[in-house]
């Protein structure tokens, strides 16, 4: 049978722009619900106000505070310990059957459901370290989670910096230390960014890794140390939305919208920074 | 003066047996030219120099590779000092990301940690002088490295070398990347950097190892096959080999 290039050719294209159509339409259409019903309930008093007549009325203030600091720890916990295993793994360990073992898992390990974190995080961090429901905990079973992500883009972004440029490195009597530190982590800056990004926002959507672990499922003050409950956006919402009758719609979308909010925010944040070291590197 | 001897190398790559009892003299002040068909082993003798070998698994060296007299292939060779003295240009240009002046400060930083300003930007002068590159560049220093043209990519990265203070440059293949024009000005430096330097440059341009080159070796399989003065190799080579690699027979 003869094929005709012309109808395969428009075969193929509707299908891919099926498949992406599929995936642009529901998230625009998620996103623009959002926006139109939580946009109306955003003020000043939304934003820095406690929550009152049982989660009810007033705003989501602890909430927004206690999620900006699960997120801040997670990061200052799982940045510095992923980067440095990245770079053992792809500038010190040989390469082996072990080594490879550990890479495949940790890759695996970004497919662990978030409960079973959450479970994780119970077991060593509440009760094992006795650090009780806190937000040391929280910040720790969050930052175990987003490890394997950071671990992963970080030693894909230092694997891609040119060997070429650890050999003249090495040539002009660099250490291999000095070679890492001077050459290949500034020009892995952007990919360990990205990492770093995807990290965040997971660790400021998840409700399960912190329903065990810090969320407090009302409380109307700030935390004053991190050894506090915290209220956390997304277990609000999910309490606003099925633990407490009649909350206001307004109220439940609001708070959707402010999470996505700050997750696009700090997102924001580190896009910018990643794109200032990329407009310097070029190779 | 011999600045690097070796004696009886051998080099293997697992069970690749790629260089072949090697003994030969490199004189100070001169350039000397290794030449042979792909995969003879030329690069890979240069590389013994300055012990880049080391970041392949599995590579085995034995005999000796005498720089200044010392024995450069034992496990005490300090390395750090060992290519500081022995410097490598490589075949494709690489300057780092960074602006011309750091690239030339780069080993400068390394090595000295604080150094003051004024320095630095003596050693950027000198360097960039050195290479014919100062009256071009001068006014932009802090521009990219990474714009500047192959040639001037090359001459970059051989100013970054010499800012080192190394003794020794060894020039793998160093213009296979560049145009005519560029290639002979290349040259033209070579021979400048003779007075002040030991030069050994792997090429399998023949008619280059002809141009600039003082002394001559042929690499055949691993081994060398013969060593000796250019003019004498080019126009009276004595091995059968030689003289059918010269005159085009293989290669």
């Amino acid at each position: 049978m003869m094929r005709n290039p012309h109808r395969t050719q428009r075969i193929a294209f509707f299908l891919l722009l099926t498949a992406t159509l599929l995936i642009v339409v529901p998230v625009g259409y998620i996103l623009l619900v959002i926006i139109q019903k939580g946009l109306p309930a955003i003020s000043w008093q939304f934003i820095f106000d406690i929550p009152r007549h049982g989660m009810k009325a007033g705003g989501i203030f602890p909430a927004i505070v206690g999620t900006i600091y699960l997120v801040s720890g997670a990061i200052a916990f799982a940045l510095p310990i992923g980067l440095l295993g990245a770079v053992y793994l792809s500038e010190y360990s040989r390469d082996n059957i072990l080594t490879r073992i550990i890479k495949l898992a940790i890759v695996n390990l970004s497919g662990v459901p978030s409960v079973v974190y959450g479970l994780f995080g119970l077991a060593l961090f509440v009760v094992f370290f006795k650090f009780g429901a806190s937000i040391l905990s929280g910040s720790l079973t969050l930052g175990i989670m987003i490890l394997p992500i950071i671990i992963t883009t970080s030693r894909e972004a230092l694997e891609s910096v040119p060997q070429s440029f650890r050999e003249v490195s090495l040539s002009l009597g660099a250490s291999k230390w000095q070679t890492i530190r001077n050459i290949v982590l500034p020009n892995a800056v952007p990919g360990i960014l990205t990492g770093t990004i995807l990290g965040l926002g997971r660790a400021a959507g998840e409700t399960a890794p912190i329903l065990f672990t810090v969320a407090a499922f009302y409380l109307p003050q700030l935390p004053g140390s991190i050894f506090d409950q915290a209220m956390a956006l997304p277990y609000h919402l999910y309490v606003i939305s099925t633990q407490v009758p009649n909350v206001d719609e307004k109220i439940r979308y609001g708070t959707a919208f402010v999470l996505l909010a700050l997750v696009l925010f700090m997102n924001l944040v580190a896009i910018i920074i990643r794109y200032r070291f990329r407009k310097r590197k070029k190779w | 003066m011999s600045k690097i001897i070796t004696k009886n190398l051998n080099l293997w790559y697992a069970n690749f047996h790629a260089i072949k009892s090697v003994n030969a003299c490199f004189e100070a002040n001169r350039i000397t030219a290794v030449i042979g068909p792909s995969g003879c082993g030329k690069s890979t003798l240069l590389r013994v120099f300055n012990r880049m070998n080391d970041l392949i698994e599995g590579v085995r060296t034995d005999g000796e590779v005498l720089v200044d007299g010392e024995n450069i292939l034992g496990a005490h060779t300090d390395l750090v000092e060992l290519r500081k003295k022995v410097g490598m240009v490589f075949q494709r240009p690489n300057p780092f990301p960074l602006s011309i002046y750091e690239n030339i400060v780069f080993g400068e930083r390394i090595h000295h940690g604080f150094i003051r300003r004024y320095e630095l930007d003596e050693i950027v002068e000198n360097s960039l002088k050195s290479v014919l590159l100062w009256d071009e560049l001068k006014d932009e220093l802090k521009e990219p490295a990474l714009r500047l043209s192959l040639e001037q990519k090359q001459r970059l990265c051989i100013a970054r070398l010499i800012a080192g203070k190394p003794d020794v440059l060894l020039m793998d293949e160093p213009c296979s990347t560049l145009d005519p024009q560029g290639t002979s000005r290349v040259e033209e430096l070579m021979r400048e950097l003779k007075n002040n330097y030991t030069i050994i440059i792997v090429t399998h341009n023949m008619q280059q190892a002809a141009r600039v080159s003082d002394d001559t070796g042929f690499m055949l399989l691993g081994e060398l096959v013969e060593f000796g003065k250019t003019e004498k190799i080019f126009t009276a080579p004595e091995d059968k080999r030689t003289e059918d690699y010269i005159t085009g027979r293989y290669g």
